[in-house]
C-alpha cells in the first residue's frame, strides 16, 4: 500500500479536524519542517505522541495499558470458545444450558459473558455472525476479530449475500439449508456452535477443541477432522 | 447518521480476502492504539460515535486502528481532558487530569472474569410479544443510531426478547424511555433485499422497542 506523507496527515487529523479549533486544523494543512511540533500522522509516531501525552496529562497508566495488551493478545482467544464448543458436544445438558443461558454456562468454565447468545449449526440451519455498523464480537470467547471480520467487504455483503461469502471461505451450502445471518446491532454478542464433525465418536474433550476455529465459531467455515497424515 | 459505517448491504466492497494465520496485531502501533482506545473513560457508544464522525472517504480508506486514532483525538479534546494546543504541540498545558478514572492494572485483570448475575433487575412492561409481526420504523437521526438502514421500514417477526438495555442513540426524542427493550428481530432476506433472494435466508437485528412500530 502507497500512502503519501499528505494523505496520511488528513487521514490522521479527519477526526480531530471536526472536534478542535481551527487553528489545528489549519496548522496541519502545510507539509513542512519547522519548530512548531504538530502530532506527527505516521500512525506509530502518533500512537506514541498521544501516548506519552496522556499519561504525561495522567488519564492512563502505562502498566494497564501493557496488561490490556497482554490480556487480548495471550488470555482471551478462540481457544476458549473452542473449550465451550468441545464441552457442548460431548455434554448434552451443558450444551443445553449453554443455548438457553450462554453467560451461566460461560462462567461454569471460567469465561466471563458478553450478553452471548449461542446459536446452533445443524444439517439444515447454518448461522453467520456479523455487525454490519461497526465490529461487535464476543472478545471473551473468541477474542480480538480479524481483519477480514472489520473490512466493508465482509459486513456489507454478509447481509445481503451471505451464501457468496460461504463459497469465498470455501462453503457451499444447499439450496435447502436454512441461512441466519446475526448482525450484532445491541450489546447481545453471538457465537456459532457448529455441527460435531462426523468420525468424532473417540475424541476426548480436548481433542475436540483442538479441531474447532475461529472461523467456525463465527460460522464461515465447518469444523473438519484433518485426514490421517495431514498437517493442518 | 446514515453515514459510510452503516454498511449493512452495500455492494462492490471487493473480496473479503482472509489472511492466512493472522496475528492478532500487525504492528506495535496496534497495541497502543488498542489499549489507549480501551482505557478512555467514556462508553462504547461515545467511542462509536466520533469513529463514525470520521468523513466517509477517510473511514473507508482507513485501516481499523487508525481509525480509532483518529477516534481518540476528539474523545480527548471534547470530554476537555486534553486542549486541541495540547494535542497540537504534544505537550501538558494546562495541568493534569483530576476527573477522569484511570484504569488499573486490577481492573483489567478483573474485566475477564466471570460476575455473577445482577441482583437488581429492571422491570419494564414489554410492547412487544415473541413471534408477533412488527416494522422497523423509517428513521434517519443525523446523530448515532443503532438502527441500521437496511431495515428501516421493512417487515419482520420478533424472535425473542433479548432483555432492556439504554437506548445508546445521541438523539432519542420520539424513541421512548432510556432503558427499554431490546428485541431479536428476524427479517427475510426476501422482504429485506427482493424476489432474487433465497427464501431460506434470514436476517436478525437486534433492536431497541423505539425503532419498532406494530405492523
Amino acid at each position: 500500500m502507497t500512502t503519501t506523507r499528505r494523505e496520511l496527515l488528513s487521514a490522521g487529523l479527519v477526526a480531530a479536524g471536526a472536534a478542535v479549533s481551527p487553528s489545528l486544523a489549519s496548522a496541519q494543512e502545510h507539509d513542512h519542517d519547522h519548530d512548531h511540533q504538530d502530532m506527527p500522522s505516521d500512525p506509530a509516531l502518533r500512537a506514541k505522541a498521544l501516548e506519552s501525552l496522556m499519561v504525561a496529562k495522567g488519564l492512563v497508566d502505562r502498566a494497564a495499558l501493557d496488561a490490556l495488551v497482554d490480556t487480548y493478545e495471550h488470555k482471551v482467544g478462540p481457544r476458549n470458545g473452542a473449550r465451550v464448543v468441545a464441552r457442548a458436544w460431548v455434554d448434552a445438558e451443558y450444551k443445553k444450558r449453554l443455548l438457553k443461558n450462554a453467560n451461566a454456562a460461560l462462567a461454569e468454565l471460567g469465561y466471563r459473558g458478553p450478553t452471548l447468545t449461542v446459536v446452533e449449526n445443524t444439517a439444515k440451519i447454518h448461522n453467520l455472525v456479523v455487525c454490519t455498523l461497526c465490529s461487535c464480537y464476543p472478545w471473551a470467547v473468541l477474542g480480538l476479530p480479524p481483519v477480514w471480520y472489520k473490512s466493508a467487504a465482509y459486513r456489507s455483503r454478509s447481509v445481503i449475500d451471505p451464501r457468496g461469502v460461504l463459497r469465498e471461505f470455501g462453503v457451499t451450502l444447499a439450496d435447502d439449508v436454512e441461512v441466519r445471518v446475526w448482525d450484532g446491532t445491541a450489546d447481545l454478542r453471538y457465537l456459532v456452535l457448529p455441527e460435531r464433525p462426523a468420525g468424532t465418536q473417540g475424541l476426548g474433550e480436548a481433542e475436540l477443541a483442538a479441531l474447532v476455529t475461529r472461523d467456525a465459531m463465527v460460522g464461515v467455515a465447518k469444523v473438519s477432522v484433518p485426514r490421517e497424515g495431514a498437517h493442518a | 447518521m446514515n453515514g459510510a459505517h452503516d454498511m449493512g448491504g452495500m455492494q462492490d466492497m471487493g473480496p473479503i480476502g482472509p489472511e492466512k494465520n493472522e496475528p492478532i496485531f500487525h504492528a506495535e502501533w496496534e497495541r497502543r492504539a488498542f489499549a489507549l482506545f480501551n482505557a478512555t473513560d467514556v462508553q462504547w457508544p461515545y467511542r462509536r460515535t466520533q469513529i463514525e464522525l470520521i468523513p466517509p472517504a477517510d473511514y473507508l480508506r482507513m485501516s481499523y486502528y487508525e481509525k480509532w486514532l483518529a477516534a481518540l483525538v476528539p474523545i480527548l479534546t471534547k470530554t476537555g481532558m486534553v486542549s486541541a494546543a495540547e494535542i497540537e504541540s504534544g505537550k501538558v498545558l494546562n495541568g493534569a487530569n483530576t476527573k477522569w478514572h484511570v484504569v488499573t492494572v486490577a481492573e483489567v485483570a478483573g474485566w475477564i472474569l466471570p460476575v455473577s448475575a445482577s441482583s437488581e433487575k429492571i422491570t419494564l412492561a414489554t410492547q412487544f410479544q415473541v413471534s408477533q409481526r412488527v416494522r422497523a420504523r423509517n428513521l434517519n437521526p443525523v446523530g448515532h443510531t443503532r438502527l441500521p438502514r437496511y431495515v428501516r421500514g421493512k417487515l419482520g417477526t420478533i424472535e425473542r426478547d433479548g432483555g432492556i438495555e439504554e437506548l445508546q442513540d445521541t438523539d432519542i426524542q420520539g424513541l421512548g424511555p432510556k432503558q427499554q427493550h431490546v428485541y431479536t428481530v428476524r427479517f427475510a432476506a426476501r422482504e429485506l433485499w427482493g424476489e432474487q433472494t433465497s427464501p431460506r435466508d434470514f436476517v436478525y437485528a437486534d433492536l431497541w422497542e423505539g425503532y419498532l412500530e406494530s405492523a
